[in-house]
């Protein structure tokens, strides 16, 4: 009846759209830039280790932008830091994704007004997907975060990348 | 060694290059010093037999806030005068002992001899106080900014330093 528990006894055809694959393949298998700035990148590094395990969202670190899906603005940016980040940012292939995770990548956090070296707010500079409130966000935050574009490129089609969601 | 007994010591060897001491404060005493013979009197705290200050715990700038600001016509502020201070934190691993050291010197002009040849450690730290102050250490190998980017406009930590709306392309300010 179903697919699942014939296995793989009869020869089986899905039949789907195009769309729905793809996004389908893009959102199980987020690939992570393995890249942190401060101490949200502590918790992001404890939701990759085996507590947490991001591991069983799709969700790896990958060392090189060419390869990377998503990027995790994990920590303080400085201003001197924005413009690397951009850079790996432009190096990444399409599709890509941005959480900004944590006060200070979503607005400048406790720096906001005394801090001439922050950019405040990584949004300034490169476009967002999700933003992670928290100071730093617990791991649980991070994957609610992962979860929210996840379902962001569920929606997805080919005609615009993405569409509001409720 | 106590800081009274330094102090004197260094008196007899360099005079009038000894300023003061000041022994009223909760750290160590304080002894302040001529900005252009910090190298000569480091030398011979670090090499002379009863001293043995071989360890620069920290080095630091610090803006003393006593320039005189006068406000413009546009309510701009602008200061005049006024001194820019390096404190040297030494310690003696082997007499254990310990005092500090400090230098001032017009904002205008803030010139310092640098000791990055006498204790090594005092390399990076040199370079921030001259990132955040811009003071300059003379004789320094490479005084380049350590923190701020290197095309950076200004001294962060200066008293009358005002953030910048720009850089490089990216807006500043809340």
């Amino acid at each position: 009846m179903g697919l699942l528990d014939k296995e793989f006894n009869d020869s089986n055809i899905v039949v789907a759209k195009m769309e729905d694959v793809m996004n389908w393949a893009r959102l199980s298998s987020l690939w992570q830039l393995s890249f942190g700035l401060a101490c949200c990148a502590i918790e992001m590094m404890a939701a990759s280790a085996s507590n947490y395990d991001f591991d069983r969202f799709g969700v790896m670190p990958r060392p090189t932008p060419r390869q990377a899906d998503v990027i995790i603005i994990s920590g303080t940016v400085t201003l001197k830091m924005a413009t690397r980040i951009k850079r790996l940012y432009e190096q990444m292939p399409d599709p890509k994704y941005i959480i900004s995770m944590g006060s200070c990548a979503n607005t400048g956090g406790p720096y906001w007004e005394h801090g001439y070296h922050v950019l405040k707010g990584i949004d300034r500079i490169i476009p967002v997907d999700v933003y992670v409130p928290g100071c730093p966000p617990r791991p649980e935050a991070l994957f609610e975060g992962l979860l929210k574009l996840q379902e962001k490129i569920r929606t997805e089609t080919i005609r615009t990348k993405t569409k509001k969601i409720a | 060694m106590t800081a009274e007994e330094i102090y004197n010591l260094l008196k007899d060897n360099f005079g009038e290059a000894i300023l003061e001491m000041v022994s009223n404060v909760p750290t160590e005493p304080i002894i302040s010093v001529e900005p252009l013979q910090i190298n000569l009197i480091s030398q011979f705290l670090r090499d002379s037999n009863e001293l043995q200050f071989d360890n620069l715990m920290n080095l630091s700038g610090v803006d003393d806030n006593n320039a005189e600001k006068t406000t413009n016509e546009d309510g701009s502020v602008s200061s005049n005068g006024g001194t820019l201070s390096v404190y040297y934190h030494l310690d003696s691993l082997n007499l254990k002992h310990k005092f500090t050291l400090k230098v001032s010197t017009k904002r205008d002009k803030p010139e310092v001899e640098s000791v990055v040849n006498i204790w090594h450690s005092a390399d990076w730290h040199e370079r921030e106080a001259y990132d955040m102050f811009g003071i300059i250490f003379l004789n320094h190998p490479d005084l380049t900014r350590i923190l701020m980017p290197y095309d950076w406009e200004g001294f962060p930590l200066r008293k009358d330093y005002e953030n910048p709306e720009f850089y490089d392309g990216m807006r500043i300010p809340y």
